[in-house]
């Protein structure tokens, strides 16, 4: 009782605090409409018209049926038809043209010997998503009017997209996200919190009162949660009506996630907070946390490819549940019982970051 | 001597090392409930940091400590609502009003609405905040930040009140309502440790340690601890008192020379005999002129011999 109360005049005076804080207050809903707006339309990981050229040796009805069926693709645009296999290899070099399209002489015999490569796809392989590119063409189904379905590569693989048919990458974008921005803030806010108090000499009152370690904690922690759950809210809104992303799952389930994964960032925040001196340390650490977050969650990379390494700290990170989680429920319609483990995994993060910080904050001034 | 419950502190032998320095080096304290006492010493004497010690902020490199009877850092979790702790530098809220910082205050140590209401209005009036209530704490002057945290200090009626410079950016008149303050707090019961570098505030305290690189180099009652120094303090006035300094100090028997406007005070060896007279012998010798008289000692005085004693040791 006498416990309760305490943590409420913590969170009391936080929210006091938090009131006056204009820049803070700016940020947490400046935050998320910038990257919002930053990741859903700048960095748009569709590609579209890529500058490329072709060399037609064989110049039949069927070679000028492929050009014709890469073109209508949109991935590239052929702007150049040039005469020869070093004229492509020329403009790659000098960047006029990021992909060239090879069509021997001798196409139309290719075409009945299965496991001879029709065509070759000339790429700059400095650009990594141009590779990818020229990857999906090299995959190109090719059926000839003789209709015989055959593809440029030698085994013919057929990319089938699910559950975002449009590759749309800002609707993939949008719930991963979620889940950067509120890493980003949660972690910040809670690392500063208490920093900041030890730096302004709060933190040499508070210790000789009555006030407990977790007591402090809780009441620091709780407004917090609040404004993640605002935070997310706003990001939901502004990605349905933006980029019409779909929410095919519960929305109370999501709430769920978003608020095990809040738990998690802030319970972080405070256990950075319990081991840096300064504010200007804690926002280094917050990054050093941030950084791998963003690369190794899936977010930015597909998780799939990465090495086991990688994956292995990419695991420990409450990015890449939450990630799991919101994906699911908002892209595929997944119910949060079906990713139990992965909301699991978020609330035992949360339980032993605040152990951690709790044992950790010594009320001791060193 | 006294009975161990008659004690609000109790140290013994206490030293905490920052690295290599020894900030402070094997204190002992007894300071008997309802005093009012002064802990006296310059810049980084290490009067901070035996506070913090016994407030259970620090813990000793060394030694025990026992306030109110309760073993200092073990058992401080009892301790926390029987003292009060004001810091050197204002650690309250800049960006809460004195309103809510004492609201604040109140609740952490219990209170509930309208006891802590009676109660803050009780400490506005006492510290004469009432017309700042409103106003945040970060554009308070420094006299008026200082007794926002007394009061925020006293708020839960401490047993013991643990002062840590708390007058160094209030002006003398301020000052003297402050100190008034303090010996209403007194008078009511409470133990009361406060540190300073004023020697005018060192007087009024009921006793007094002078602490010098972190040692306690003499404690005592304010007027015995001058009085041990009569016969030893003289007063000249004298047109040329920059040269009479120069000349005095080069004397073995004097300790210390500093002017004071158009005089020279100085002091000399315990068990000169009469100084007085050897004084003039010596400004004859150089020529010079003035007037010898012995004047009162202060605790400056005390202050000088006690620390040029523990160098020599
Ligand atoms: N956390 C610390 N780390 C290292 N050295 C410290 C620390 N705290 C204090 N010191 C050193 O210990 C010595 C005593 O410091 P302390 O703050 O106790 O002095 P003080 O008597 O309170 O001085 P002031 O009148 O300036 O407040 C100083 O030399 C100081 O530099
Ligand atoms: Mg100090």
């Amino acid at each position: 009782m006498k416990s309760l109360h305490r943590i409420l005049a913590v969170l009391y005076k936080e929210l006091l605090q938090l009131g006056r804080d204009r820049l803070t207050f700016g940020m947490i809903i400046g935050i998320p409409l910038m990257q919002m707006l930053l990741f859903g339309f700048a960095i748009n990981t569709d590609i579209r018209n890529l500058q490329a050229a072709y060399v037609d040796l064989s110049n039949t009805s069927a070679s000028r049926q492929l050009v014709a069926e890469i073109q209508a693709s949109q991935i590239v645009g052929f702007n150049t038809i040039l005469s020869s296999s070093e004229q492509l290899q020329q403009g790659i070099r000098s960047g006029d043209i990021n992909i060239g399209v090879y069509i021997p002489a001798d196409f139309e015999r290719r075409l009945q010997q299965p496991d001879r490569a029709l065509a070759q796809v000339l790429v700059n392989g400095s650009d990594p998503t141009v590779v990818s590119v020229a990857n999906q063409i090299a995959m190109f189904p090719f059926e000839s009017r003789t209709g015989s379905v055959v593809s440029l590569a030698p085994r013919p693989i057929e990319v089938r997209v699910f559950y975002n048919p449009e590759r749309r990458s800002s609707i993939f974008i949008v719930p991963g996200l979620i889940g950067v921005i509120l890493t980003f803030t949660m972690i910040l806010f809670t690392a500063v919190a208490i920093v900041r108090e030890r730096e302004r000499g709060n933190l040499e009152l508070l210790i000789t009162t009555p006030v407990a370690n977790l007591e402090l904690m809780v009441g620091k922690v709780v407004p917090y949660v609040i404004i993640g759950l605002i935070q997310t809210s706003i990001i939901l809104v502004l990605g349905k009506w933006l980029f019409g992303l779909p929410i095919r799952g519960d929305l109370f389930d999501f709430y769920i996630a978003a608020l095990a994964f809040i738990a998690a960032s802030l319970t972080l925040g405070l256990m950075i907070s319990t081991v840096t001196k300064s504010q200007f340390q804690a926002m280094q650490m917050t990054m050093f946390v941030l950084l791998p977050s963003i690369l190794l969650s899936g977010f930015m990379f597909p998780f799939e490819g990465m090495p086991w390494a990688a994956q292995w700290i990419a695991e420990t990170l409450p990015l890449t549940h939450f990630i799991r989680l919101s994906r699911g429920i908002l892209l595929r319609g997944a119910e949060l019982l079906e990713l139990w483990d992965q909301l699991l995994i978020l609330i035992g993060f949360a339980i032993l970051a605040l152990a951690i910080a709790t044992r950790r904050f010594s009320k001791q001034l060193d | 001597m006294h009975d161990s419950t008659e004690l609000a502190v109790s140290a013994r032998n206490i030293s905490r090392y920052f690295g290599d320095l020894k900030a402070v080096d094997e204190v002992n304290l007894r300071i008997e409930k309802g005093t009012v006492y002064g802990f006296l010493g310059p810049n980084g004497s290490g009067k901070s940091t035996t506070i913090r010690m016994l407030c259970g902020l620090l813990i000793p490199s060394s030694g025990t400590i026992e306030v109110m009877g309760l073993k200092v850092p073990q058992q401080v979790d009892r301790l926390r609502a029987a003292i009060g702790y004001m810091t050197q530098r204002f650690s309250l809220y800049t960006d809460l009003t004195i309103r809510e910082n004492l609201r604040f205050i109140a609740s952490i140590y219990g209170l509930n609405r309208t006891a802590a209401n009676a109660r803050i209005d009780e400490l506005l009036v006492t510290y004469n905040l009432s017309e700042r209530a409103a106003q945040l704490a970060g554009t308070l002057s420094g006299g008026q930040k200082q007794r926002l945290a007394l009061a925020a200090a006293v708020m839960h009626k401490p047993k013991m009140l643990f002062l840590d410079e708390p007058t160094s950016a209030v002006d003398p008149e301020n000052r003297r309502d402050f100190w008034e303050n303090l010996f209403d707090l007194s008078a009511a019961g409470t133990t009361i440790l406060v540190s300073t570098h004023l020697m005018d505030e060192a007087e009024r305290c009921h006793r007094l340690a002078i602490l010098s690189a972190g040692r306690i180099v003499a404690d005592g009652i304010p007027h015995e601890l001058t009085a041990e120094l009569s016969g030893q303090t003289l007063g000249i006035t004298t047109p040329r008192p920059r040269r009479l300094r120069d000349v005095l100090l080069e004397q073995g028997a004097v300790r210390s020379a500093a002017q004071v406007g158009n005089q020279l005070r100085v002091l000399v060896e315990a068990g000169s005999n009469n100084a007085i007279n050897a004084i003039r012998d010596i400004m004859q010798a150089h020529d010079l002129s003035g007037e010898v008289a012995a004047v009162a000692p202060n605790l400056e005085d005390v202050f000088v011999v006690s620390t040029s004693q523990s160098q020599r040791q």
